[in-house]
């Protein structure tokens, strides 16, 4: 766990650690955006401590990050911001490439279905406990995560004909 | 994207338990001309209300953010413009707020000024577009000829600045494309003449037309706390009450500068959105007059040789400005690794340009947290429970554009 000192007096950055002592990886503040590097496995417990009591009440987006071939291979990306206080913050996890699995915070806010769904989709990352986990951007029978690093950009053919 | 086991899940509904009434399915979309695009819902309907709105997107999924990866830093401008495609230049100008985060240049002020003053146009742009479209949805047929006869000064205006009327890309990372061609002051004064006018009589067309009223008023609501979880941003939720917007709340591009308002209304309807982006276009109006008068003389690039071409005069007669000049175009510019976000408020809401850099002259990972994906979300919170015929209605008030929705 290595968290700068000046952040440790930062208000989302102690409460979360207070809360969760052994989840906080890494914590940063780069050109003035706060982030936070969670284990994967308490990523729901950080988002509802971080909806109901640091009122981040609007998740921006969830999208991931490809770091292949590196390991830990993935990093899934939550933006999420607090109106009053007007605050933002980036909270990140790390994943392994082999089978990533991540726990669904469907149940925190609801806005998250879509951008999970996409990340799904275009990443291969598993949310689980999503309510209807499917793909929303590419056709249901693709073959494939497209914005994976070992996905070529042309796709695996040349053409895509119609089968009838 | 397209999904058939969604159309059997809800067909198989059972009949309800009266007996006498069954739901029906029906399929609106992609081509349906009130989706604004190629957007498919599809409805599961208890005589004429809706029970289930299940969106289907993904048809105009074109792999942008896998392209981004493949172009040099500056390459990506153009695609920037194809996602929202009716906010060319707001989209350039979140993308270039990112790069430019991380590269840690600093922009003129002229160029901060012309960027404010042509994203202020897109604005009008977009919301005019929304308004001739979603007034023709409900029935109010010259307004939509009125908004595109305005707008097409605005593209003349683009074709001016940029050379092109849709596409523009002008703000690049480090500054603009091109310095304001001579004579822009004139465009620009004959805009601001015109436009207020212009914007009064749309007014008077629809503010107390009955039909408009009975059509909008009460309709589309959705609670604050539904849009807030929900992920929905910009006008929705000023109509709301709730008083936020990028330009105020986090300025960037110097909009702390401009004096202007951020109107809001609670009654949280398609009218109040309507009311709302009227106001907004009033509002645009102000900033683009004080940009005006206060165009700051000077460059309008950043000072920063490895990130912007070199001037085609010092390019010819110094050594140093070629090296450059060759180093740009035959390999990009390298962008220090790290990662960065901008937030700016697009005509539809907020618009998240997030960057990875890995230290090379391509961006490692674009993400675009568009306004329209994350405000399609409530479709289904809008529609279910309403008479079909509301549905148009609040489809126009969300104001979504297709190519940002799916990227």
């Amino acid at each position: 766990m290595t968290i700068p000192e000046e952040l440790k007096q930062d208000p989302t950055v102690a409460a979360v650690v207070a809360a969760f002592p052994n989840a906080v990886e890494e914590a940063s503040n780069n050109l003035g955006e706060l982030t936070l590097v969670v284990a994967a496995g308490s990523i729901l417990d950080v988002c509802r401590l971080l909806k109901n009591d640091q009122k981040y009440v609007r998740l921006s987006g969830v999208t991931a990050v490809d770091w292949h071939p590196r390991e830990p291979r993935f990093e899934v990306v939550y933006l999420m911001q607090s109106i009053q206080p007007n605050r933002w913050l980036r909270v990140k996890c790390r994943l392994a490439g082999d089978k990533p699995e991540i726990d669904s915070v469907y149940s925190v806010w609801r806005g998250s279905d879509w951008y999970e769904r996409e990340t799904f989709d275009l990443f291969g990352i598993v949310f689980k406990g999503h309510p209807d986990l499917k793909r929303i951007m590419m056709p249901e029978d693709w073959q494939g995560h497209p914005l994976r690093k070992d996905y070529p950009v042309h796709g695996y053919k040349y053409s895509y004909a119609d089968p009838q | 994207m397209v999904d058939t086991d969604t159309l059997t899940a809800v067909a198989e509904v059972p009949e309800t338990e009266t007996g006498t009434t069954r739901k029906m399915v029906l399929n609106m979309g992609p081509q349906h001309p009130s989706t604004h695009g190629v957007l498919r819902i599809i409805l599961e309907l208890d005589g004429e209300t809706i029970t289930k709105a299940v969106p289907e997107i993904g048809f105009l999924h074109t792999g942008i953010e896998k392209q981004c990866e493949t172009r040099t830093w500056q390459q990506v401008v153009p695609l920037t413009d194809r996602t929202d495609y009716l906010a060319n230049l707001s989209n350039n100008l979140g993308y270039c707020l990112a790069v430019e985060k991380l590269l840690q240049v600093e922009i003129p002020a002229r160029a901060q000024f012309m960027r404010v003053m042509l994203a202020e146009v897109t604005r009008i742009n977009s919301h005019l577009v929304w308004l001739g479209t979603s007034a023709l949805d409900v029935g109010a047929m010259s307004v939509f000829f009125y908004c595109f006869r305005e707008r097409e000064e605005i593209l003349r205006l683009f074709e001016f600045f940029s050379g092109q009327r849709l596409m523009t890309s002008y703000f690049r990372i480090g500054g603009l494309a091109l310095d304001a061609p001579r004579g822009w002051q004139k465009w620009i004064a004959k805009f601001l003449k015109v436009m207020p006018s212009r914007i009064e009589m749309l007014e008077g067309l629809l503010n107390e037309n009955p039909i408009f009223k009975r059509r909008t008023q009460g309709i589309g609501y959705i609670s604050l706390d539904d849009m807030l979880d929900l992920s929905v941003t910009g006008p929705m939720l000023r109509a709301a009450g709730l008083k936020v917007d990028a330009r105020k709340d986090h300025p960037y591009s110097g909009y702390d500068k401009f004096d202007f308002n951020v109107p809001t209304l609670t009654q949280n309807d398609v009218y109040a959105r309507y009311l709302i982006r009227m106001e907004e276009m009033k509002q645009s109006l102000r900033i683009i007059q004080q940009a005006y008068e206060g165009m700051p003389n000077g460059p309008y690039t950043a000072d920063a040789p490895h990130v912007v071409l070199p001037d085609r005069e010092k390019m010819k007669t110094q050594m140093e400005s070629l090296i450059y000049h060759f180093k740009i175009v035959t390999e990009g510019f390298r962008v220090p690794a790290g990662e960065a976000y901008s937030v700016i408020e697009s005509p539809r809401g907020e618009l998240v340009n997030y960057v990875v850099s890995d230290g090379t002259s391509k961006p490692h990972r674009v993400f675009l947290r568009t306004p329209s994906f994350g405000n399609l979300q409530a479709l289904p919170t809008l529609f279910e429970g309403f008479p079909i015929a509301d549905s148009i209605a609040s489809l126009g008030g969300m104001d979504f554009v297709l190519g940002d929705t799916d990227r």
